[in-house]
């Protein structure tokens, strides 16, 4: 028996589905992510399909089907499509932070999801805004969904001993800092305003990030990216296409 | 499951876009049931068509020869291109008789969530086209480019990379297609979205 549903929810892609329609997955507030076929949406005088993109934060009805949901109703909350779109390096930052959030959350896991769709809407609320590099909030999305899904890199203190830091060497395959003892082959040495800078982006400390200089956000951007993909353990599609144009 | 060709057939059809088990295996024996001679045609034009197609050295449009026949047409105003994101669209366009130009077939859109960035599509042929280093350099400057990509998000994006390439090309007037309402549409059920670009690109009528 199919049943009416209604949630609140961030699009993170849309795929083609025969002549007119579209699959649209949702990451949804109470439901988790969900996958939805919304009929007739590519047609030039639908309703809806405007409203269905991705970036958007929209409210929808939808009833369960024997393989997917369909979406019956459609109300935009927040239109942030349009603002991340106008502008080509906020656009590859949203579609990473749209793939990242798809790929942490599974359709199954519904309760713990809360977190990323919270993070998730801050993120494209702030990326659509414009209120600040593009670069630092994709950053400090992914070492906070990182974090959430229990892969956050030790900062403070050495990954195997947990030896109190600083410390001068990452090691992504380590899980962050290490310390000399423990320093496996293959760590790198990033600088102190490195480690300053992952630590004010995993905390929301956002001073000390904005005042961080491009050559310490890219090593941080490189950082953040290898050690994401490293636990994943898959290359995400949209990262090598992220446009990096810090403006400190 | 079916014995052999019969099954083969229907796995075939059944990769085809927007063709379900169903339909293959429908297909399958219509085809089974129809003329040879039918069969045979049909054989010959999906064979004609891998063989004799090509992309237009110009605009990347397909045609049969190495320019299309838009391209290869001298009425037509050389100093316009549109440029749309794939060969339906130029037939999109040209079912409204409203344009005399040239175009550009970009091969796609921006979209880095399915892995397809700059390089993948034809922006540096259409660079080149407008530096007049292009195959169609003997024909004079290009005065404008009217954007013609998909009103979604991976066509608003892909708009808005051109245009910050394109701002620096000297004498070169950039535009992008209208958006608003539908003709035959009534105004109560225009979503937000499509009713604020209406707004926001109205036109004077007096």
């Amino acid at each position: 028996m199919s049943t009416l549903y209604r949630d609140t929810g961030v699009v993170l892609r849309v795929q083609k589905l025969g002549e007119a329609d579209r699959i649209v997955t949702l990451l949804t507030r109470r439901c988790g992510k969900i996958r939805a076929v919304a009929k007739g949406v590519r047609r030039t005088r639908s309703r809806w399909g405007a409203r269905l993109e991705p970036f958007n934060h929209v409210d929808v009805q939808c009833y369960t089907g024997r393989s997917l949901d369909v979406i019956t109703q459609c109300q935009t909350l927040d239109a942030f499509g349009s603002g991340v779109v106008s502008d080509y390096a906020r656009y590859t930052a949203g579609c990473a932070i749209l793939e990242t959030a798809d790929r942490l959350v599974s359709e199954e896991g519904h309760g713990d999801s809360l977190r990323v769709y919270l993070l998730l809407v801050g993120a494209v609320r702030a990326l659509a805004g414009r209120e600040r590099d593009a670069s630092l909030i994709l950053d400090a999305f992914l070492l906070r969904a990182m974090s959430h899904a229990g892969w956050a890199p030790s900062i403070t203190e050495c990954a195997k001993c947990a030896a109190p830091g600083p410390h001068r060497a990452f090691s992504v395959q380590g899980g962050g800092a290490v310390c000399d003892v423990c320093r496996p082959p293959g760590s790198v040495l990033p600088g102190p305003e490195t480690f300053a800078l992952l630590d004010a982006l995993l905390h929301g400390d956002w001073p000390v990030a904005d005042a961080a200089d491009a050559p310490t956000r890219r090593d941080t951007s490189g950082l953040v990216a290898a050690h994401l993909q490293w636990h994943m353990e898959r290359q995400l599609r949209s990262l090598p296409l992220v446009e990096r144009v810090s403006r400190p | 499951m079916f014995e052999g060709p019969v099954q083969d057939l229907i796995d075939e059809l059944g990769r085809l876009p927007g063709v379900g088990p169903k339909s293959a295996q429908r297909i399958a024996f219509h085809l089974l049931a129809a003329d040879a001679a039918d069969v045979t045609r049909l054989q010959e034009v999906l064979q004609k068509v891998k063989e004799g197609v090509q992309f237009c050295e110009v605009c990347g449009n397909v045609s049969e020869r190495e320019r299309c026949r838009y391209c290869a047409d001298a009425r037509r105003d050389p100093t316009i291109v549109c440029v749309v994101e794939e060969p339906r669209d130029v037939l999109a366009v040209e079912r409204t008789r409203e344009f005399k130009g040239r175009y550009h077939v970009l091969g796609g859109a921006l979209d880095p969530l399915g892995g397809i960035g700059p390089d993948a599509l034809r922006i540096r042929e259409l660079l080149a086209r407008l530096g007049g280093t292009g195959p169609a350099s003997d024909e004079g400057d290009i005065g404008e480019v009217i954007i013609a990509t998909d009103p979604n998000t991976e066509g608003e994006a892909t708009a808005t990379y051109l245009v910050r390439l394109l701002k620096d090309f000297p004498g070169l007037s950039v535009t992008r297609l209208a958006s608003g309402l539908p003709m035959g549409g009534d105004l109560e059920f225009a979503d937000e979205m499509t009713l604020g670009r209406a707004l926001a690109g109205r036109r004077a009528l007096s």
